[in-house]
């Protein structure tokens, strides 16, 4: 195998500046919503005292879990040695680092008071050396789990790149991928822990959010893989997009057995069974209508057909499969984060609850434009940073044809 | 021995009960007699506060304790009443049993956990319990994530969705808040007052909140 020659992308083509005002468009419009709703407060939002995690964090937490799936090609390489991969590993560790940015910006921006994180001296709660005095909050953990995952994938692309380091990237390579199962593990933790709420309450969340890392952030790695060697004029052989594609669908399938021993774990609990399971699966609302047709049919089912059967061989086919993967991986998080807290609490088992804030009712949310806006600039930071990062660095190889990569291909 | 006779030991004998019942399930609960502390001193855990709810006394058609914590804590909304966004330091919920239909209304507020998960799932240490077991919101550090609310299984929280009006005590957009137990009134330097729940309860004559 050939050592790729890295090269940035050409950054004058009229494509190019079209497709970054886009970008630039798309994020000023979220910035914008971010700053009205922050002036104007929630009101105007689709969140209320029930529904307090709304579009903002489906977006945020998708991208988030993704981000950590995004760097497994490079893991793959690194750590399993497929080295098949390892031309890929730079467009997969900076493309990990441009999704948790993304999903993080969105975050913070949906915080009702995001200035106050500047007030808030952390290193009192989180960076303490007095083991009493650390903080007991998975999303605390989960600040130096970020933090630590920008850090740790930041140094193992200097490692990569750099040629005089490469004999430290290995070991990089290992820390990065024990630090994003950590990452996607505490991710699953936040709803995991949550013992109030029947729909979390399920340490199997946790797992199930690192699989499901696997296949998000490996469709977003496809869909921007492709699109920048066909746009690029570089060439990408079919060893390399087969590849993706069986590894996508391994993935899909992995997600779709997590789902279903979580589905069948709340079945077995006669009082899920009858509550939330029923609510979210077979209420006839839009928790369950994003379930079967957004999760199952189109993000789990249509995917598996693209990528396993034999008849489908295009980009084409990956291409719309990756994107069937997002919309069921935002489907899937609508579901968890907004169904779940749309079914009431059981707060006094054997009695029927009522008051004037709904208590023992199920909770209306509709999105609102800011929202999805804010939303979906987190998609678009993401796809900025990363266009940029392949203008300025060196992170994609010149050539991934077949003859390139793979030792053994015969023309 | 007559029917009354009988009614009247039963009477005395849930009575009795309920006193040991009531007992039973707030321990470590010791009504004393406690002095006023000092303004610069901090809360101390000498005394545990809670709350005491008698449901049996609980009016269905009483609404005193809301109104008096809402206007005692500055507590109204902005706008028009808007019942899911608006603050709701306490609420009235009615229980109805699903199997003998009997129906109770009780005062809904923060709990004020032994263990509360607010506290456990805050990131910045905001949501924190004092010593004497006030749960409460430093509305300085928070950033208005909403996990407590997430973790709440009360329901007790509630989000500030707008700007404030005739705030009597520190109250800010984007941050969250629930009921203080009148942390004021506790710290009185003349000694400890009752909580406006409690007090309108009382004056009702219903008495459900000895406190």
């Amino acid at each position: 195998m050939k050592t790729p020659r890295y090269t940035e992308i050409e950054g004058r083509s009229p494509g190019f500046f079209a497709l970054m005002a886009v970008l630039i468009a798309i994020i000023g419009a979220g910035v914008i919503s971010a700053f009205i709703m922050h002036g104007e407060g929630h009101i105007i939002t689709g969140m209320t005292n029930r529904i307090v995690w709304g579009t903002p964090h489906v977006f945020a937490v998708f991208l988030i879990v993704a981000a950590s799936g995004a760097l497994n090609v490079a893991s793959i390489a690194s750590v399993f040695g497929r080295t098949v991969y390892k031309p890929l590993s730079p467009l997969s560790m900076v493309l990990s680092m441009t999704i948790l940015a993304g999903g993080l910006v969105i975050l913070i921006l949906d915080l009702g008071r995001p200035e106050h994180l500047l007030d808030v001296p952390l290193t009192q709660f989180l960076y303490n050396t007095m083991p009493e005095r650390w903080t007991h909050s998975v999303f605390g953990w989960n600040f130096i789990l970020y933090t630590g995952f920008m850090f740790i994938v930041g140094i193992y692309l200097w490692f990569t790149l750099v040629k005089r380091h490469n004999k430290y990237a290995k070991t990089a390579s290992m820390v990065a991928f024990l630090w994003r199962l950590a990452l996607t593990t505490g991710t699953g933790l936040i709803f995991g822990f949550l013992v109030a709420r029947e729909a979390y309450d399920a340490a199997i969340l946790a797992p199930m959010f690192v699989v499901l890392s696997f296949a998000y952030g490996l469709a977003l790695f496809c869909l921007v893989l492709i699109p920048a060697y066909a746009w690029t004029g570089r060439e990408l052989g079919d060893v390399i997009v087969n590849r993706l594609r069986k590894l996508l669908g391994i993935f899909v399938a992995a997600a779709l057995y997590f789902v279903i021993i979580l589905n069948l774990t709340n079945f077995y609990s006669a009082a899920k069974a009858d509550g939330i399971q029923n609510f979210l699966l077979f209420g006839g609302n839009s928790y369950s209508q994003a379930f079967w047709i957004g999760q199952i049919l189109l993000g789990t089912l249509a995917p598996l057909a693209l990528t396993l059967l034999p008849g489908f061989k295009s980009r084409g086919a990956l291409i719309i499969a990756s994107l069937l993967v997002v919309i069921g991986g935002l489907s899937q998080m609508y579901v968890t984060i907004i169904g779940g807290q749309a079914f009431p609490m059981d707060m006094f088992p054997g009695k029927i609850v009522e008051s004037v804030i709904g208590d023992g009712a199920i909770a209306e949310y509709s999105a609102s434009l800011y929202e999805i806006l804010l939303g979906l600039s987190g998609i678009a930071i993401t796809l900025f940073l990363a266009v940029f990062a392949m203008n300025v660095l060196r992170i994609l190889p010149e050539s991934l044809a077949d003859k390139d990569i793979d030792p053994h291909h015969s023309a | 021995m007559s029917q009354n006779k009988v009614d009247q030991y039963r009477r005395q004998f849930l009575a009795q009960a309920s006193a040991v019942a009531g007992l039973s399930i707030a321990p470590g609960v010791i009504l004393n007699t406690v002095h006023a502390k000092p303004a610069d001193q901090a809360a101390s855990d000498k005394n545990r506060w809670g709350l005491l709810i008698d449901a049996n006394k609980c009016a269905s058609n009483c609404n005193k304790c809301v109104t008096a914590c809402h206007v005692e804590n500055g507590v109204v909304p902005a706008g028009k009443i808007n019942y899911k966004t608006d603050a709701q330091w306490i609420r009235k919920v009615k229980l109805t049993d699903r199997q003998t239909g009997h129906v109770q209304t009780i005062p809904m507020m923060c709990q004020h956990c032994a263990n509360p998960p607010c506290v456990d799932v805050c990131p910045t240490n905001a949501s924190m319990k004092r010593e004497d077991g006030v749960v409460l919101v430093d509305k300085h550090a928070c950033i208005g994530c909403r996990y407590c609310m997430m973790a709440c299984p009360y329901n007790a929280r509630s989000y500030i969705h707008e700007e404030t009006t005739e705030q009597k005590y520190p109250r800010g957009k984007g941050t969250v808040e629930s009921c203080t137990l009148c942390v004021h009134r506790i710290d009185d330097p003349n000694g400890p007052i009752d909580p406006a729940c409690v007090e309108a309860c009382n004056a009702e004559g219903h008495k459900a909140n000895p406190f």
